[in-house]
């Protein structure tokens, strides 16, 4: 298969631009043509990905596999360079997986405007992009590929999105540009500091910030942490996130929240630690403190929603405060949880974004206070939303589990670092985190529960007693079921994932001695 | 079967799988698949028993039999040659940079001890719900949330490792969380499932993070490496103390324990057999299990061979009279066993705190049976009293159904730990042995706990059996689904406590059950007689005078009115119907603050502070924006141009005056780019 190695990632990535192509071709008319080339084009390169899954060499998942590395622009140096390891199979194959359910789920729920031509070109426009940041080993190839999302996610949320759609439009476009460009900065700062002048990631890993000093390591890891931390979003860089997903149409929010959000959390794991290490010791314990305060915050913020969607908005913020918590510890214990919780959050919370559009659609509200009784007029909905409630509050035997706890494990021991918060001991610094996340699980019970009991539990009100409210349908099915079997199966086999990411997790942590 | 043992649990999961996908098309609605599964588990949990107790019995100190796990690490081993070694395999779960964690069975005598009683009821549970549930709008879901939460339960004591442990402890909860909110259609149901679950989940930070403080201590989630760790004689007491508190908390939550009890009284709003199974017999003793099995973290941590008082036994002695007092002012008489439970199960963990394990863990045994019966039996009584479980509208029944009423005697009796009754021997097993230990004040509290059982009880059969029928149904006996269930679980509740019954020399509980591999050097005090004595006589004088007084209560001028005539009386009374306060201080103050004016507060600073800087800053650069293309660009850069295109005598009269703002913007930008261009071609050009 010497054929299907070197093309493999270039497929990955760029069928989807092929089937972009072929979509833009076909006239708006024939809206079944043009859904059919869409769906097999998320399908084509899905089944890429199942040949990476199969052809990966798991006895050397922390080595680069499937490298291509051609010249790009010579001029700036920058190469067209990809390679896939431990860490970015699982969530190269999150990222297929969820864009072929978001086609599906779109086949007859196209949000107003309709228009499913524009709305597909922009979902494999988006695939281009995340697909493409997770492997990307060249810095401007992944600052490419990084921004490409921004674009269709802009339009979807801008076009297709709720009333207030372009307030939100812009404010997620500027402030993700603004920490894109800051992000950028600290990259030619790394280009031009390093002892040998290059973009290509695994040689700066390899060099871990040789010849930079490190006061300035420290100055150039903050612009990477504002491009990735408002990514994530982490709190305080979190206020786009919320309206972003208030506004934007169903679809939108799942790969909004599902992929979009790990692209930052991504970049530290791939970029940030390893080519900066000494700096990233300094500021291990700041970003476990915004995490932890992620963690509360986000979960608080959630208390006090009546909105469905604005509520599982924020519940975002919180889970990836844990993922966050995790890379913070800079040990494996915590990078494997981090990877596990992406994973993890990716399936479980565009789950929940997926059941939130599907009550918006047949009820046509979200707010929590006008609904009730779901498991009473649509039982299958109800149940399902109760089992991703369950699997997003942390529950043992589901994915979400595997993500949390081990987070919160890793930091009751973090990797050796010069000092904690406030010139404290960085053991107890974290040991602290440990116990602020722990408490952070039961408020997402809390949450959770909550909105369970206000959707799905009681009795319809008075306003849809009689409404026909339909049970989950066919594409709903068939978008939804690879993912709930995902959410078992991670759960009760946590290994899936963790034998892919524990080698490639350990290259990066050695550095740390963790 | 030994080795086997995972089986157990995988038949009931398959079944709910089974009953959830096909169950409503299949015979007896789900309920066959799920019998069928739990009453296989129940002859594989006889047969694991039986080789248990030939291999206890067939040992010899060779080490022949040694497993994998135990090679490992006998050389580290301090309680070498005699003990029997506990029965192990595992899968590898998960890994993480050199490590490997499996999931695997961990099986002896104290296993093999619960997969009997979580197998035994769940059957007889199952059994006795055909009937019960009969016509429920939900009788299929109900028995795939049986079969599940049984393979959780099976799951939780079967596993090898804290983690998986944890696993089972959380899936029970869902389960319990389902059940109790089975019919959520009442608001007030769904409420007590969650209050339930988030209580217990409380609880559950301590859990964890007491796992994760042993995990770095021992370097193992394994129970046994976790053991043999606590007793070898290299173990830091400070980290043990640490992990102990942790894991104590996590106990609390879940079994029950003052105080976060609260939550049980309120998990009555489920059905009547999953009050008996989940709620009494299995689920609530998890915590206490979990405290028998890893028993030598607690017995280091918490130095309970040294007497005194320590953590663990003052929060058991705390709820068993804490419990036993809010049993007398219920009128609801699933609540009143719901607190009797609370009180009983704070005998287990008092008594593993004062170093009684074998008494808690025989105690768990004996109560796991006579407590299903009387929640079976009071599920029986409101099927025939017309759906009620208030006392008030009962009374005089045992003579219209008098198997429930033998059963319930029974059970009633035994609860009071009346000799010979299953109760009997393992409550004066907890009681001798605190004394034995050096815990006098916690045989006074044990003693006083008796006596207000014996008590609430009589009042309950009072109650319920005795006097003139107050409702307006026609109560009649239960079917046979029914009452054979009662008749089973009433004849255990008889025999059960022979099974280690000491004056007869028979102590099968401390031969077969209590460990001898890593485990702490607990001495099991032989039976004393005259303590024994006193506990009966107190739960007879105790019976006595409840009897005398509700036989009697209308020509007691002195009792009547006492509340509302003596201030103290009623200020008592007041207390007690209110629980305490303890719901108002988590619900009206801790919750409601929580959710209510932090929440909100949160979100405010969200909307007004946080989301107010980014508004601004965009705000800001709009207004720069303005700024910058009204004064800088059009005056000052413009107005330069314009100046030097005024003075050079170039004037393009009304052409440029139209067009020349924009063309000087786009020369303008035009430059700009061609610098920025030229400036990055410099610098790549210079590497």
């Amino acid at each position: 298969m010497h054929w299907f190695d070197e093309w493999a990632l270039t497929l990955a990535v760029f069928v989807p631009l092929a089937g972009l192509a072929a979509v833009l071709a076909i006239p708006r008319a024939q809206e079944q043509a043009i859904k059919i080339t869409a769906l097999l084009t998320t399908l084509v390169t899905a089944g890429a990905g199942i040949g990476i899954l199969i052809d990966f060499n798991y006895s050397h998942a922390g080595r680069l596999q499937f490298i291509v590395n051609k010249s790009w622009i010579p001029t700036i140096s920058a190469r067209y360079h990809m390679g896939l390891d431990g860490i970015s199979l699982p969530l190269l194959l999150l990222s297929m997986l969820m864009t072929v359910a978001c086609v599906v789920y779109s086949w007859n729920h196209f949000p107003e405007p309709h228009n499913p031509k524009a709305f597909l070109a922009l979902i494999l426009l988006l695939e281009i992009g995340m697909n493409g940041t997770f492997v990307a080993q060249d810095l401007i190839l992944f600052f490419v590929f990084f921004e490409v999302v921004l674009l269709p996610m802009f339009f979807m949320i801008g076009v297709w999105g709720g009333p207030n759609r372009q307030y939100a439009a812009i404010k997620f476009f500027l402030f993700t540009l603004f920490g894109s460009a800051l992000m950028l900065v600290s990259f030619l700062a790394i280009f031009f500091l390093s002892k040998h002048q290059t973009f290509q990631i695994p040689q700066l890993a390899t060099l871990g910030g040789a010849g930079i000093a490190r006061g300035t390591q420290v100055l150039v890891f903050g612009g990477l942490f504002l491009g990735f931390a408002i990514k994530v979003p982490m709190f305080p860089f979190h206020t786009w996130l919320p309206d972003a997903h208030t506004e934007a149409p169903t679809v939108g929010s799942v790969l909004l929240a599902a992929i979009l959000l790990k692209l930052g959390a991504y970049g530290f794991i791939r970029i940030a630690l390893p080519i900066l290490p000494e700096a990233a010791r300094v500021w291990a314990p700041w970003i476990g403190l915004l995490a932890v305060i992620g963690i509360i915050y986000g979960a608080l913020c959630c208390l006090a929603q009546s909105d469905m969607k604005r509520l599982i908005a924020f519940s975002s913020v919180s889970h990836m405060g844990f993922v966050m918590l995790g890379i913070a510890t800079l040990t494996s214990f915590g990078l494997n949880a981090a990877i596990f919780g992406m994973v993890a959050h990716g399936l479980i919370t565009g789950m929940l974004f997926f059941l939130a559009g599907s009550v918006q659609e047949r009820y046509g509200t979200r707010e929590m206070s006008r609904l009730g009784g779901l498991l009473n007029q649509a039982p299958k909905l109800g149940w399902v939303l109760g089992f991703c409630a369950m699997a997003s509050l942390g529950l043992p035997g589901l994915a979400g589990f595997w993500g949390e706890f081990p987070s919160i494990l890793s930091s009751y021991s973090p990797a050796k670092l010069a000092q904690g918060l406030l010139n404290g001991d960085p053991l107890l610094t974290f040991r602290i985190f440990m116990v602020i996340a722990a408490i952070g699980t039961v408020l997402a019970a809390g949450y959770l529960l909550m909105m369970y009991q206000r959707v799905a539990f009681g009795s319809p009100t008075a306003e849809f007693e009689r409404a026909h409210i339909h049970d989950i349908n066919i594409p709903e099915w068939v978008a939804w079921v690879p993912i709930l079997l995902l959410i078992v199966a991670l759960g009760i086999y946590p290994n899936l994932v963790f034998h892919m990411t524990n080698q490639a997790v350990t290259n990066v942590s050695k550095v740390f001695g963790g | 079967m030994l080795e086997n043992v995972w089986i157990l649990p995988a038949l009931p999961a398959v079944a709910f799988v089974v009953i959830l996908f096909f169950g409503k098309r299949s015979p007896g609605k789900g309920a066959a698949f799920g019998i069928t599964a739990v009453g296989a588990s129940f002859v594989g949990a006889i047969v694991a028993v039986v080789q248990w107790v030939h291999r206890v019995d067939h040992a010899g100190g060779s080490s022949q039999s040694l497993g994998k796990f135990a090679q490992t690490f006998l050389t580290t081993a301090t309680s070498g040659s005699h003990a029997v070694l506990p029965v192990t395999e595992s899968v590898t779960w998960w890994q993480n940079g050199s490590l490997k964690f499996s999931a695997g069975t961990y099986v002896d005598g104290l296993t093999v001890m619960m997969l009997v009683v979580v197998t035994l009821i769940s059957l007889l549970v199952q059994v006795y719900s055909i009937a019960y549930m009969r016509g429920d709008r939900r009788y299929t879901w109900y028995y795939a949330a049986l079969s599940l939460f049984t393979a959780s339960m099976l799951t939780l004591v079967v596993a090898d490792n804290m983690l998986l442990l944890l696993v089972g402890w959380e899936l029970v909860g869902l389960c319990s969380f389902m059940l109790i909110g089975h019919w959520w259609e009442e608001p007030a149901n769904s409420r007590a499932a969650i209050k339930a679950f988030l209580t217990t989940r409380t609880g559950d930070i301590g859990l964890m993070i007491g796992v994760i403080i042993l995990f770095f201590t021992v370097g193992s989630f394994g129970i046994g490496a976790t053991n043999l760790y606590a007793t070898s004689v290299h173990a830091r007491h400070d980290l043990l103390l640490a992990a102990a508190i942790c894991l104590m908390i996590g106990i609390i939550g879940k079994s029950g324990q003052f105080p976060l009890h609260t939550w049980l009284p309120d998990a009555m709003a489920g059905p009547t057999p999953v009050s008996a199974l989940i709620h009494a017999a299995t689920m609530v003793v998890a915590g206490v299990y979990l405290g028998a099995r890893v028993y030598p973290v607690f017995f280091n941590g918490f130095s309970i061979g040294h007497g005194g008082v320590n953590f663990m036994a003052l929060i058991g002695g705390t709820t068993i009279i804490i419990g036993a007092a809010l049993a007398f002012v219920q009128t609801d008489i699933k609540k009143v066993l719901a607190y009797s439970t609370i009180s009983q199960l704070g005998y287990m963990v008092m008594a593993l705190g004062v170093g009684a394990w074998t008494a808690a863990v025989f105690h768990l045994f004996t109560h796991a049976f006579f407590k299903a019966l009387l929640f079976l039996g009071a599920g029986s009584v409101s099927h025939a009293a017309g759906h009620t479980f208030d006392m008030r509208e009962m009374g005089g029944l045992r003579k219209k159904m008098p198997i429930t009423f033998w059963t319930f005697i029974i059970g009633s009796l035994a609860l009071a730990g009346i000799f010979p009754l299953a109760g009997f021997w393992s409550k004066d097993e907890i009681l001798v042995n605190a004394g034995k230990n050096g815990y006098s004040a916690f045989l006074v509290i044990g003693l006083v706990g008796a006596f207000l059982t014996a008590a609430y009880m009589t009042r309950v059969v009072w109650l319920t059996f005795f006097g003139e029928y107050r409702g307006h149904e026609h109560p009649h006996e239960s079917e046979r689904l029914i009452t054979g269930p009662l008749i089973v679980l009433g004849v255990l509740s008889v025999v059960a406590g022979f099974a280690n019954a000491a004056p007869l020399g028979i102590e099968k509980f401390k031969e077969w059950v209590q460990p001898t591999f890593a485990f702490p050097n607990v001495h099991n005090a032989a039976f004393d007689y005259p303590k024994a004595v006193l506990s009966v006589g107190l739960a007879v004088v105790a019976i006595g005078i409840a009897a005398y007084y509700y036989v009697n209560r209308d020509e007691m001028s002195f009792f009547k009115g006492l509340t509302e005539r003596s201030p103290v009386a009623h200020a008592g009374y007041t207390f007690l119907v209110n629980k305490y306060y303890l719901d108002d201080l988590y619900e009206n103050v801790i919750v409601a603050f929580i959710s209510g004016s932090l929440a909100r507060a949160s979100y405010w600073v969200n909307q007004h502070i946080i989301d107010g800087v980014v508004n601004g800053i965009g705000r800001g650069a709009t207004v720069t924006a303005n700024y910058t293309y009204a004064y800088l660009d059009q005056r000052v850069v413009d107005g330069a141009v314009n100046e030097i295109a005024h003075e050079t005598g170039a004037a393009g009269g009304e052409l440029r005056r139209v067009q020349s703002g924009s063309v000087q913007r786009y020369a303008l930008l035009l430059f700009g780019g061609v610098a920025v261009l030229s400036l990055a071609l410099l610098l790549t050009n210079t590497i």
